[in-house]
């Protein structure tokens, strides 16, 4: 059985006012595969991921991005969430007044309004998230809160992956998920995302460190320099970039 | 410049769903302003020599003013001479005398605006007074209101029944000497309602005045009279829409509320006036006095309102906290949107000791919109041991509009405290595209935030207003983000 393709990116240049991030970027992603990139500060990592999302202000001068064999870069970045991109925010934003539960309710909506599936009340709802938010151990009270607002660093992160899995996309990025936790969430957050692993979709982990990828455990690893991939492997990968530094590998 | 940036600009639009013009026959006078147009609506209205008397008076002492100029707003100057001063739909044969023999039309008109005054059709637990143009169509409930001893009732109708209640009332809170546009009302006042609680009744539904005007060149002068007797409470909701013309229209209303000892006066507004169009042509200019006499000890007045529409706002709901332990409150979400002007606030005038009062006000921008709050806190010497606390927020959505802030705070004891908190952000696009990369479109990204934004004072209008007023939101600030 050949692997379904979830995400390919061709000879992808892009950057901001001019200035070039993306130098020929290449990586496909398929179903039930989990992918880490990893690279230095600069290197494009969440340049890669903001483009995906659909952020503004990037230009796209060449290449190509496919997202389940349809064109991404043409779609709005509300149309790429409801057919199943998610982005973990690096920095999540806060939304102050707007109820945690009623903003994840009318995403979820969204998603399945687009799908043709009817939407969920809001006692459908709440039955829904009770079980995720015990996978994340989050307090209950959350989601009572304003989105975001007044949460720790760390709740913030747990909140991103929290969507996540009432979300189910088909294509998650997290951008650096792992920055600013400390360990005890760093492992709860990772335990997360693996419940949250399915056959038929694909996660993009995008790290500086290795020490995700303790616990996200990759089937493939690629390291990143000026704009593009420069070396890619399984999950040694990370454990040898840990132990020489991106020096090496960049000589190498 | 980001394109969500430029986008902004070109989708600057917004529909108005209440523009339509009601096909009625009116009578309306011929424009022009004198005392004998004083005359007339007051011999049209049958009313009492004392009553007639004190118009002519706030005619003279309106005719020695001068229209005010210290607002933050521009406008041509009104020509007072080119409005008609009443207009109501013709009379067929005698004045109905229930809700079924008024015409279909106007029952038509109001059903159209969501308020049904037909008994099959009316609002659940509100009472509704209906006036358009310058009369009162019929007023809903009043046989059971009647029954707890309320008295609720167009204004016309409370001079002749209760006579002894308006006369002791009118003017006590907003004197004719007021200022340029409460004189005015005082001269011309058509109709309004009024509202009477007795002692210690709790009201067991919301009051409501629905104001609709529709004929062209008419202005609209009302004016409302709401008291609360010892210990009584009553919540009072108050509504606006008007066609969609080319000229612009004054409204120039006077609200007066009094609550004696411990009694309580919820008044909320969801104004929704013609705003008129993108290039500013039209709309209505409100002009409004609103004014609330804490007269009694811990009585407590709220003003909540939403103000959407009007081409330009100028009021000033306020409180007069004279009972000792009186407390006000002033709730606010103010929006502006294309060419729209707002200058509107409050004032708190402390007198009684240990009063408090609480302001917290949410002025929303876009377009080229100009937005100002406008309030003053005073403390008298009399007034020991009072607080005060007042929040003002902006929000700025695109780079057009603007937001101003002009606070008053003056305290004349030293056992009183003020606190003054004042923020202004932008809406932003890190917020909008974190919404969109949850699936949520632009236009409803927009909608949350402002609605997160206004959240406390949201909080405060009752239930079915407050869906009514998120919505309202949504249609104003229609296409003012790409």
């Amino acid at each position: 059985m050949s692997k379904q393709p979830i995400l390919e990116i061709e000879n992808l240049h892009a950057g901001v006012e001019n200035k070039q991030i993306l130098k020929g970027f290449n990586l496909t992603i398929n179903a039930g595969e989990v992918h880490a990139l990893m690279g230095l500060n600069g290197s494009g990592k969440s340049t890669l991921a903001a483009i995906l999302a659909g952020r503004d202000g990037y230009d796209v001068t060449e290449g190509t991005v496919k997202y389940l064999g349809k064109d991404l870069l043409e779609l709005d970045p509300e149309e790429r969430a409801r057919e199943g991109v998610f982005l973990a925010f690096q920095y999540p934003v806060e939304i102050p007044g707007v109820n945690s539960t009623y903003f994840l309710k009318a995403a979820l909506n969204e998603i399945r309004k687009s799908k043709g599936q009817p939407e969920l009340d809001a006692i459908e709802f709440l039955e829904l998230v009770k079980d995720k938010i015990k996978l994340l151990e989050l307090k209950d009270d959350l989601l009572k809160r304003s989105v975001n607002e007044g949460f720790s660093g760390g709740e913030k992160k747990r909140n991103e992956i929290f969507q996540m899995a009432v979300l189910e996309p088909r294509l998650a990025i997290l951008d650096e998920t792992d920055s600013g936790l400390d360990i005890d969430a760093l492992k709860i957050v990772s335990t997360g995302v693996n419940k949250l692993k399915r056959p038929d979709s694909a996660q993009l982990v995008i790290t500086h460190y290795q020490r995700l990828l303790n616990y996200i455990v990759p089937d493939f690893v690629h390291v990143m320099a000026d704009g593009r991939i420069v070396k890619s492997g399984g999950k040694d990968l990370a454990l040898e970039l840990e132990a020489n530094g991106y020096e090496a590998i960049l000589k190498s | 410049m980001s394109t969500a940036t430029d986008t902004i600009e070109s989708l600057v639009k917004q529909e108005y769903k209440y523009g339509f013009v009601t096909d009625v026959e009116s009578e309306s006078t011929p424009p022009g302003l004198n005392e004998d147009t004083i005359r007339h609506i007051s011999t049209k209205k049958n009313e009492p020599v004392w009553l007639t008397d004190w118009r002519i008076k706030a005619f003279r002492y309106w005719q020695t003013m001068k229209e005010p100029t210290w607002q933050f707003v521009k406008y041509p100057k009104i020509d007072f001479q080119d409005i008609s001063y009443f207009s109501q739909p013709k009379p067929k044969g005698d004045a109905p005398k229930s809700l079924d023999e008024v015409d279909p039309k106007l029952l038509e008109t109001y059903e159209k605006l969501g308020i049904p005054l037909r008994e099959r059709g009316r609002l659940a637990g509100v009472a509704v007074d209906a006036i358009f143009d310058s009369v009162s169509v019929g007023t809903t409930y009043r046989e059971d209101l009647a029954k707890k001893g309320i008295i609720f009732c167009s204004f016309s109708e409370a001079v002749h029944n209760h006579p002894d209640l308006v006369k002791k009332y009118l003017g006590s809170v907003v004197p004719y000497t007021d200022n340029y546009y409460a004189a005015l009302n005082s001269a011309v006042f058509t109709d309004g309602s009024f509202c009477y609680i007795p002692k210690g009744v709790r009201c067991p539904m919301e009051l409501s005045t629905y104001f609709r005007i529709n004929a062209a060149k008419s202005g609209q002068f009302e004016r409302t009279l709401i008291v609360a007797d010892e210990s009584a409470s009553v919540s009072y909701l108050e509504g606006c829409t008007a066609p969609m013309r080319d000229e612009n229209q004054l409204h120039a209303a006077v609200v007066e509320l009094v609550a004696l000892d411990q009694a309580e006066i919820k008044y909320s507004t969801v104004q929704n006036w013609y705003p008129g169009d993108e290039n500013g042509v039209g709309g209505i200019y409100n002009f409004v006095t609103k004014r609330g006499l804490c007269k009694g000890k811990n009585s407590r007045i709220t003003w909540t309102q939403v103000e959407t529409g009007s081409a330009i706002t100028w009021k000033y709901p306020s409180c007069i906290l004279l009972g000792d332990g009186s407390k006000g409150e002033f709730y606010s979400v103010a929006v502006v949107n294309n060419m729209q002007q707002a200058d509107t606030g409050t004032k708190m005038i402390h007198i009684g000791k240990n009063t408090k009062s609480t302001i917290v006000s949410k002025g929303i921008s876009a377009g080229r919109g100009q937005n100002s709050y406008r309030g003053l806190v005073e403390i008298r010497k009399s007034a020991a041991n009072s607080r005060n606390f007042s929040q003002c927020d902006s929000m700025l959505i695109g780079a057009k509009c603007g937001a101003h802030t002009f606070p008053y705070i003056e305290v004349k004891n030293t056992s009183s405290s003020v606190e003054h908190e004042a923020s202004t952000s932008k809406i932003g696009e890190d917020q909008i595209f974190y919404c969109n990369a949850r699936g949520l479109s632009t236009q409803d990204a927009v909608n949350m935030i402002v609605n997160g934004f206004c959240k406390e004072v949201f909080k405060e209008l009752p239930m079915e207003f407050a869906v009514e007023a998120q919505k309202l939101l949504g249609v104003s600030l229609e296409g003012s983000v790409g």
